[in-house]
């Protein structure tokens, strides 16, 4: 295991650790709680869930939100879903099953305890929402509907319309503001996170500017907990909203916390694809759009007649044809994959062949167009506003688009990073996804980590460890607040004429190029090169106008983006030395004879840990990976 | 999509900061494509104005997608521009023609104070969610959500409430900037629904008295509210916040 922390997995049958260790846990009593304070960085479904049921439960909670409003964070955005496995489920459903699924899908790259926790508590997280009133679609005999989505075979996928990232973290951002009222939880908007203070290798506290006076300000507890989200925009162009940052996690890594398996990042195949050079992101068409669409591609290459003109027997419906078991369902990197290889080939459609159609023709025929619009109107309509186009009468035009960031600090099976008092829920950390998420399962664990999870482990790791006050006067307090101050005061005084946009998207193009649907040796050696080369330049060449008071959105770009390089390195360097294909992390050197992912369970069944070392490389950790309820196989499609 | 390109004259509030003198400054835009958002020409002009060593414009934007809520100002008069259901983030060149000047300007409301440029602080609807738009329930508690039926209908007329994104258009479009649909969207959103019924009266009560501590007016009845709002939410909610304001006194 070379120096990666105990995980901390609890023993036992698999089925039955979660309950055990729960009711194993010391608990604190209400008059403490009421002493103890924790900080909240973060509120999108994870952070505004946390926060919420924390002070719910008596905690003094101080919340971070980088933006105007809670309800604006990221998960807004999220689309199709949210699995659970529900009791009752006539299509076969389980909890096991969701388990299963959730760890194939992730190619056996997660652990499968946090796996079987997540499919146990996935329940309990709709109902929690229902009772939020987050209103979610019903069958007109008034029960929750359900629909499937991509790599599973049954119905287990909870929504409302295409918006139930929007409806749930509005659930629990109501919540949030529920307890800021009750004078629980003091919500601070519109600040930067930047650094990380830790006393005695313990986390206790940040450090961030706020983004109205730029005034910098210290915030100490006794906890802290990362909710940020994922860091896709390291790519420039993702399905990621633009403020998505990796500053809060990535300094906890210079701080110490190990980053678990940067390289995986989910490549979504349904995006709008890319076309001007300003273009600013690639908006995501739920997967859900191919429950009713049928992907395709001109037989012939080069082919730019109107799709319509384009005889049946002239058409290759390629995952239909590649993969009859799932067809327009297979999960998201195979999906991604193979329009990838077609385009390459010359099959592509649109500007410089870089999409395929997603047709919903033949659904639009058989069920009415009425239909078609209940279920994806609002889809449909971001669509024919982006595009230009006209979605029922065109086929979509997409392509893939870099989405989900899997890796991200590592943390143990109570979410603590290995910074104790540090904890990490959400996208921002790497469990549960393995190399690949699953369709509609990026809420249920940020909801899982947020309602369920963090708010019990916490209170244990509270009640086992001393819990000295620190103030903004402790040595490191000062310490983190010189530092962030020495990096802003740089960053603003540098010479250059170029604005911080300009290096991001050609970090963005290297990182694409080299370390997006599929990588190989070469690519990745010459990706580290020019991305370092890059972060040379960006610090003589970049011009961040203005000062450090008052809102300067330059400089957050110029914090941002410098925290993107040294990440992108690390992202490079985790692609390189995991010689296997797995899930998202497609190794040209490693697939079959078919082109599909070749695992290699012999070497790499393990999490890999990055350790950041000052003045050095850093050090590769191993966390292997035991499976007990079902064996690692080779995922299958066809 | 199309090779299309247009030039067009921007007209756009600069201001500072809150309580500092403010104007109209014009930028023209030269071979623009057609087939870039609102939002990414503006992105495009910041990135000559650093060149040429000027603050940037600031503009609140987010997710470029519809949803966050963040993006919004007047264009030409109108908030988040002229095409109807649709935030400012996107709006599409391909929407206007070539030579076309816009005028961009931020939310004008007493609730909402001046930031800089097109910025403003909306932080007064948060505090309006929280003077009850939620349901009281602790994390744990919840029972089977299949314990409360409800109907296909249902469940779709409050989700077409809840799907406000509290952009403040609304308010920026009412003479007498009131917050009016914003609360009345939340209050149809969990009044429609059987988990929101047990504090349906003091929920209406609570944020309506909030309403008018926050500085937002009273409804102006002109509908402007509904014509400009992205996520289409009607005006007819208003009016059933004030039967339910009438039910509560009763």
């Amino acid at each position: 295991m070379s120096g990666c922390p105990d995980p901390r997995v609890p023993g036992g049958p698999l089925a039955d650790r979660w309950r055990r260790h729960r009711e194993a846990m010391p608990l604190i009593s209400p008059q403490r709680k009421a002493q103890l304070r924790l900080l909240v960085v973060g509120t999108g479904l994870a952070g505004a869930s946390a926060a919420a049921t924390l002070a719910e439960q008596g905690y003094r909670v101080r919340v971070l939100c980088f933006h105007d409003s809670p309800r604006r964070a990221h998960s807004v955005a999220a689309q199709g879903g949210i699995n659970a496995a529900r009791p009752g489920a006539i299509d076969g459903d389980s909890v096991s099953r969701l388990f299963a699924d959730t760890l194939r899908g992730g190619d056996f790259r997660a652990r499968e305890a946090g796996c079987h926790r997540l499919a146990e508590i996935s329940s309990g997280i709709i109902d929690q929402c229902v009772a939020q009133g987050v209103p979610f679609a019903r069958e007109y005999g008034g029960t929750l509907a359900t629909r499937s989505f991509g790599g599973t075979l049954v119905s287990r996928t909870f929504y409302a319309r295409g918006q139930t990232g929007q409806q749930l973290l509005y659930g629990a951002y109501q919540a949030l503001m529920r307890q800021v009222e009750a004078g629980r939880v003091e919500l601070l908007s519109r600040r930067d996170v930047l650094e990380i203070i830790t006393v005695d290798g313990v986390a206790r506290g940040v450090v961030c500017r706020d983004l109205l006076s730029g005034a910098l300000e210290v915030h100490t507890a006794q906890a802290v907990l990362l909710a940020t989200g994922g860091y896709s925009n390291v790519y420039f162009l993702s399905t990621n909203a633009l403020k998505s940052n990796a500053s809060a996690i990535w300094r906890a890594h210079l701080q110490g916390a190990l980053f678990a398996n940067p390289c995986f990042t989910q490549i979504h195949p349904t995006c709008i694809p890319s076309g001007d050079a300003y273009q600013s992101k690639l908006t995501l068409m739920s997967e859900s759009l191919r429950n009713d669409g049928r992907v395709w591609l001109p037989l012939r290459p080069g082919d730019d007649r109107d799709p319509a003109r384009i005889p049946e027997q002239e058409r290759d419906y390629f995952l239909e044809r590649l993969y009859p078991s799932y067809g327009n369902m297979v999960p998201r990197d195979l999906a991604s994959r193979r329009a990838r290889e077609l385009c390459e080939a010359g099959h592509g459609v649109g500007p410089g062949g870089r999409s395929v159609y997603l047709d919903l023709r033949d659904a639009i025929a058989s069920a009415g167009r009425d239909v078609i619009e209940a279920r994806y109107g609002n889809l449909l309509e971001m669509y024919e506003r982006i595009s230009g186009a006209d979605p029922y009468t065109t086929p979509l035009r997409i392509y893939p688009a870099p989405h989900y960031t899997m890796g991200g600090l590592w943390v143990d099976y109570q979410l603590m990073s290995s910074i104790p008092g540090l904890f990490v829920l959400g996208e921002a950390n790497f469990s549960e996804h393995g190399a690949n998420r699953l369709g509609a399962s990026a809420l249920m664990q940020g909801l899982a980590d947020g309602y369920f999870i963090a708010p019990l482990t916490v209170t244990a790791w509270l009640a086992g460890h001393g819990t000295p006050s620190v103030d903004e006067a402790h040595p490191a307090c000062r310490e983190a607040l010189s530092r962030t101050a020495a990096r802003i005061d740089a960053l603003l005084q540098r010479p250059g004429p170029r604005p911080v946009d300009a290096f991001h998207r050609e970090l963005g193009a290297v990182m694409i190029r080299h370390c997006g649907i599929s990588r190989d040796a070469k690519g990745l050696r010459s990706g580290l090169g020019e991305v370092e080369q890059l972060e040379q330049r960006f610090l003589t060449e970049v011009r961040v106008p203005g000062h450090s008071e008052g809102p300067n959105p330059e400089l957050e770009k110029a914090l941002r983006l410098s925290d993107f390089f040294g990440l992108a390195r690390l992202m490079l360097r985790d692609a390189l030395v995991r010689e296997e294909s797995c899930g998202a992390h497609f190794r040209e050197e490693h697939q079959t004879p078919e082109g599909e992912a070749l695992r290699d369970d012999a070497n790499f069944a393990h999490i890999a840990a990055w350790e950041h070392r000052p003045g050095a490389e850093p050090l590769r950790h191993a966390e292997p990976l035991a499976f007990t309820l079902l064996q690692p196989s080779t995922r299958n499609y066809r | 999509m199309s090779s299309r390109t247009l030039s067009l004259k921007l007209r756009i509030w600069r201001q500072d900061g809150p309580g500092q003198p403010g104007d109209f400054r014009e930028y023209q835009l030269e071979a623009v494509s057609a087939d870039l958002s609102l939002l990414e020409a503006l992105d495009q002009l910041n990135e000559r104005l650093i060149e040429a060593g000027e603050r940037p414009v600031n503009f609140e934007h987010d997710c470029r997608e519809g949803i966050c809520g963040s993006c919004g100002f007047l264009v030409n008069g109108q908030a988040h521009g002229p095409r109807q259901a649709t935030s400012v983030c996107q709006l599409y060149l391909r929407q206007f023609q070539s030579g076309a000047t816009l005028t961009l300007e931020p939310w004008r409301a007493s609730a909402f104070p001046p930031v800089q440029d097109l910025v403003v602080d909306r932080s007064a609807l948060d505090r309006l969610i929280a003077a009850g738009g939620y349901c009281s329930v602790n994390t744990g508690q919840a029972v089977d959500g299949n314990a409360m039926l409800v109907g296909a209908e249902q469940a779709r007329s409050a989700f077409d409430t809840a799907t406000c994104i509290g952009c403040g258009a609304c308010v920026a479009s009412c003479r007498n900037a009131s917050a009016s649909l914003f609360v009345a969207a939340k209050l149809a959103h969990l009044g429609q629904l059987p988990q929101g019924q047990p504090e349906r009266a003091r929920r209406a009560r609570a944020l309506q008295q909030r309403m008018e501590e926050e500085g937002f007016g009273s409804c102006s009845s002109n509908l402007e509210c509904e014509a400009v709002c992205p996520k289409q939410i009607s005006a007819d909610w208003i009016s059933w916040m004030y039967r339910e304001g009438r039910r509560t006194a009763g």
